[in-house]
C-alpha cells in the first residue's frame, strides 16, 4: 500500500484497497493492474507516471469511476464506489469528479460556455446560477471573453482551459486529469500545469493526473510510477 | 436533466448530408402514405357524398346494389304511401329510379369509357336537395332529354349543352349541367326513367330502386319497419348514406391497402436509411457520448438524446412528404366503380388527418430507426469509448 501524502493522518480522500483489472484479449487474460492500495490525502496533487501499458490510465478510470475493478475495492470520501451500480456510479461521478482528458474532449456543437454548463444541468441550479457558475469558472481559467467561441474556434490550450473549467464549475470532490498536456505546445502545457497548480494551493482541489510529460509530473506534490499494474516507486516533493 | 436539446439540433445540422439521405427516404414514404390514402378518402367521400341522412334508398330483399335490384311501379306505389316519408305539396318526395351503362368518350385520351346513366322521377331534384341545375334547364319529362354531371361535361366529348349523342338506340339531347356537390352524380347523366326505360326496350313499369326523402333522420327504423313486415313487399331500407358507404368499401379498402402496402415497402426503405444515419451518428461521436457519460448523463439521456435527432429527421421528411403530396389535393382523376362498372369522377383528398397520419408514420420509422443505434450509444463502456480517436 502506498500513501501518496505521506503516512496516514487522517485526512485521507481515496483509499483504494487489492485493485486487480484484467481483460480478456482473444484467448489471453491480460492483467493491468494488480493488487494495487493507493491512499490518497484530501488537497493532494498527485501524478501517475510509467511506460504505456502500465496501467496508468485504467487505474485513473477506476479511481473516477468509469469502470470497475475485477475485485478489490475503493472509496472515495467514504463512499464506496466499487459497491455502487451503474446508475448510481453515473451520479456518483455528476456530484464528485471532474475529468480534464488529453484530447479535451469538448462537444464541437456546443460554445464554450455551454461546455462548461453541461455538469451544471445535473445540479438543482437555476438558469442564473449556472450562469453565475460558469462565468467564475471561466474566469478562473482566464476565458471570460471566449465564452460564445466553439471548440473549433480556441487554440489547443485554450480548449484545455475550457475543459478545466468544465471539470472544476460543479465543484468536484476530485479532478483527475488523463494526459493534460499531452497535446499541447511547451507554452500552453505550462499555462495548463500552472492552473492546474493553481486549483490545488489556492482553491484546495485534489488532483490526480497521469502523464509521460516530466515537466508535467514535477508540478505535482508526489509522483507515483508504475510498471505493469503495480506501483513501484513514490517520490514526494515539499508543497 | 437531459443532454440539452441544442446538442442535438447541432448535430443533426452538422450531420446534414447523411440526414438528408434519410430525410428524403421518410419523405418519399410518407409522401407516397398520403397520396394513396388521399387518393382512397377522395374515392370514398366523393361516394358517401352523393348520400343525405335523411334519404332512405329501397332495394329488391339480397340486393347489393341498383342493378341487382328491380322494383314493380305497383310496389313502388306501395312503398310512396309509407309512413316517415316526406310529402311535398304535390305528393311524396320519392324518386323511382333505372341505371343503365353506356359508353362516351374521353375528351383528353380519346378513349371510350363507361358512364352511369340514370333515369329518374321529375322530382328527384327535392329528394336530392345537394343536386342543382348550374347551367341550362332540367329534362322535361317524356322527352329524350339528358342533364350531365360536371364532371362528365367537363372531361367527356359530345356532352355539353346542346349537344345531341346517341346510346341504347335513342338520339337524346344534352339540355342542361347539374351541379352535385363533387359527389357520385356529377360522373352521370340524368334523364327521365320512363324514357330510358323505352329506350332500352325495358318494361315501362319496372324500376330497380327507389329513393325517397325522409321526414326525419329518426324515420328511417319506422319505414323499415313498415315495409319489411307488408307481405306484398320483400325488400330492404337502407339509409343512402349507408348504401353509398357500403358500395365504395371495396374499391376504397383495396385503395387503402395498397397504398398502405406500396408505403410499407418503401418505409422499410426509409427505416434502413434512418438506421444507417444514425448508427453513422453513433459511431463518428462514440468519444462525445462517452464524455457526456463521464460527466454524469445517465444512459437513459443518451437514448433520448439520440432518439429525439432520429424523431427530428423523420418529422423534417414527414413534413416534406406531406407537402410534397399537398399539390394534389383537389386533382381529379377517374376510377372504375366496381359495384356499378361505370366510372366516376373524384378528387384526391389530402385532410389533416391524413397529415396527421403521415406525420404520425414518419415519427414510426424515425423511432424504429433511431432506438437501436440510440441503445447502442448508451451501452458502450464508457472507458473504452473514450479511448477511441
Amino acid at each position: 500500500m502506498v500513501n501518496a501524502n505521506g503516512a496516514p493522518n487522517g485526512k485521507c480522500l481515496i483509499r483504494a484497497r487489492n485493485l486487480d483489472k484484467s481483460y480478456q484479449r482473444g484467448g489471453e487474460q491480460l492483467h493491468v493492474l494488480q493488487g494495487l492500495s493507493l491512499d490518497v490525502d484530501r488537497g493532494g496533487f498527485l501524478a501517475f507516471m510509467g511506460p504505456s501499458g502500465s496501467g496508468k490510465t485504467t487505474l485513473l478510470n477506476l479511481l473516477g469511476g468509469l469502470d470497475v475493478p475485477t475485485s478489490g475495492s475503493i472509496s472515495v470520501a467514504g463512499d464506496e464506489i466499487t459497491a455502487m451500480g451503474r446508475s448510481q456510479l453515473t451520479a456518483w461521478r455528476a456530484r464528485h469528479v471532474g475529468f480534464v482528458f488529453q484530447m479535451y474532449n469538448l462537444i464541437p456543437v456546443l460554445t464554450a460556455y455551454q461546455n462548461v454548463e453541461l455538469p451544471l444541468l445535473l445540479t438543482s441550479l437555476g438558469r442564473s446560477g449556472r450562469r453565475e457558475h460558469v462565468e467564475t469558472a471561466l474566469e478562473l481559467v482566464g476565458l471570460p471573453d471566449r465564452m460564445n467561441h466553439y471548440p473549433r474556434q480556441l487554440s489547443g490550450g485554450q480548449e484545455q482551459r475550457v475543459a478545466i473549467a468544465r471539470a472544476i464549475v460543479a465543484d468536484p470532490t476530485l479532478l483527475l486529469c488523463d494526459e493534460p498536456t499531452g497535446d499541447l505546445d511547451r507554452r500552453s502545457a505550462d499555462e495548463v500545469m500552472q492552473l492546474l497548480g493553481r486549483l490545488v494551493d489556492e482553491h484546495g482541489k485534489t488532483i490526480l493526473m497521469v502523464t509521460h510529460d516530466p515537466r508535467a509530473a514535477e508540478r505535482a506534490r508526489t509522483t507515483l510510477h508504475l510498471e505493469k499494474g503495480t506501483l513501484v516507486e513514490a517520490g514526494r516533493r515539499a508543497a | 436533466m437531459a443532454i440539452p436539446f441544442v446538442y442535438s439540433l447541432r448535430s443533426v445540422r452538422q450531420r446534414y448530408a447523411s440526414g438528408a439521405v434519410a430525410v428524403l427516404g421518410i419523405a418519399g414514404a410518407v409522401g407516397v402514405f398520403v397520396a394513396m390514402l388521399a387518393l382512397a378518402r377522395g374515392f370514398s367521400s366523393t361516394l358517401t357524398a352523393s348520400a343525405s341522412d335523411a334519404n332512405a334508398i329501397v332495394l329488391r330483399a339480397g340486393a347489393t346494389s341498383e342493378i341487382y335490384s328491380s322494383l314493380s311501379l305497383e310496389q313502388v306505389r306501395i312503398i310512396q304511401d309509407a309512413p316517415g316519408i316526406a310529402r311535398g305539396k304535390d305528393g311524396p318526395l320519392v324518386s323511382a329510379e333505372v341505371v343503365e351503362l353506356a359508353t362516351f368518350s374521353l375528351k383528353k385520351r380519346g378513349t371510350d369509357a363507361n358512364l352511369q346513366v340514370r333515369g329518374v322521377s321529375a322530382r328527384t331534384l327535392e329528394v336530392r336537395e345537394h343536386v342543382r341545375v348550374a347551367r341550362g334547364r332540367f329534362f322535361r319529362p317524356g322527352l329524350a332529354e339528358l342533364v350531365v354531371g360536371s364532371s362528365v361535361a367537363k372531361n367527356y366529348a359530345g356532352l355539353d349543352i346542346g349537344d345531341t349523342v346517341k346510346f341504347g338506340g335513342g338520339t337524346w339531347q344534352v339540355v342542361g349541367i347539374l351541379d352535385a356537390g363533387g359527389s357520385v352524380f356529377d360522373s352521370e347523366l340524368w334523364c327521365d326513367a320512363t324514357v330510358l326505360n323505352q329506350v332500352y326496350k325495358r318494361p315501362e313499369n319496372l324500376f330497380e330502386s327507389l329513393t325517397v326523402r325522409l321526414r326525419s333522420p329518426a324515420d328511417l327504423q319506422k319505414l323499415r319497419d313498415t315495409l319489411t313486415s307488408d307481405p306484398r313487399l320483400t325488400v330492404t331500407v337502407e339509409r343512402e348514406r349507408d348504401y353509398y358507404e357500403k358500395t365504395s368499401g371495396t374499391l376504397t379498402a383495396l385503395l387503402r391497402t395498397l397504398g398502405l402496402l406500396v408505403a410499407a415497402v418503401m418505409g422499410i426503405g426509409a427505416v434502413l436509411a434512418a438506421l444507417n444515419t444514425m448508427y453513422s451518428a453513433v459511431a463518428a461521436r462514440s468519444r462525445e457520448v462517452a464524455t457526456l457519460r463521464a460527466l454524469g448523463f445517465g444512459a437513459a439521456s443518451v437514448v433520448i438524446c439520440f432518439v429525439f435527432e432520429a424523431l427530428l429527421i423523420a418529422a423534417s421528411g414527414g413534413f416534406l412528404g406531406c407537402a410534397a403530396a399537398l399539390p394534389i389535393n383537389g386533382y381529379t382523376t377517374e376510377v372504375m366503380n366496381w359495384a356499378t362498372v361505370s366510372h366516376v369522377a373524384f378528387a384526391f383528398r389530402v385532410t389533416p388527418g391524413l397529415i396527421g397520419a403521415g406525420i404520425a408514420f414518419a415519427l414510426v420509422m424515425g423511432l424504429l430507426g433511431g432506438v437501436p443505434p440510440a441503445l447502442r450509444a448508451a451501452r458502450r463502456p464508457v472507458a473504452t469509448a473514450l479511448r477511441e480517436l
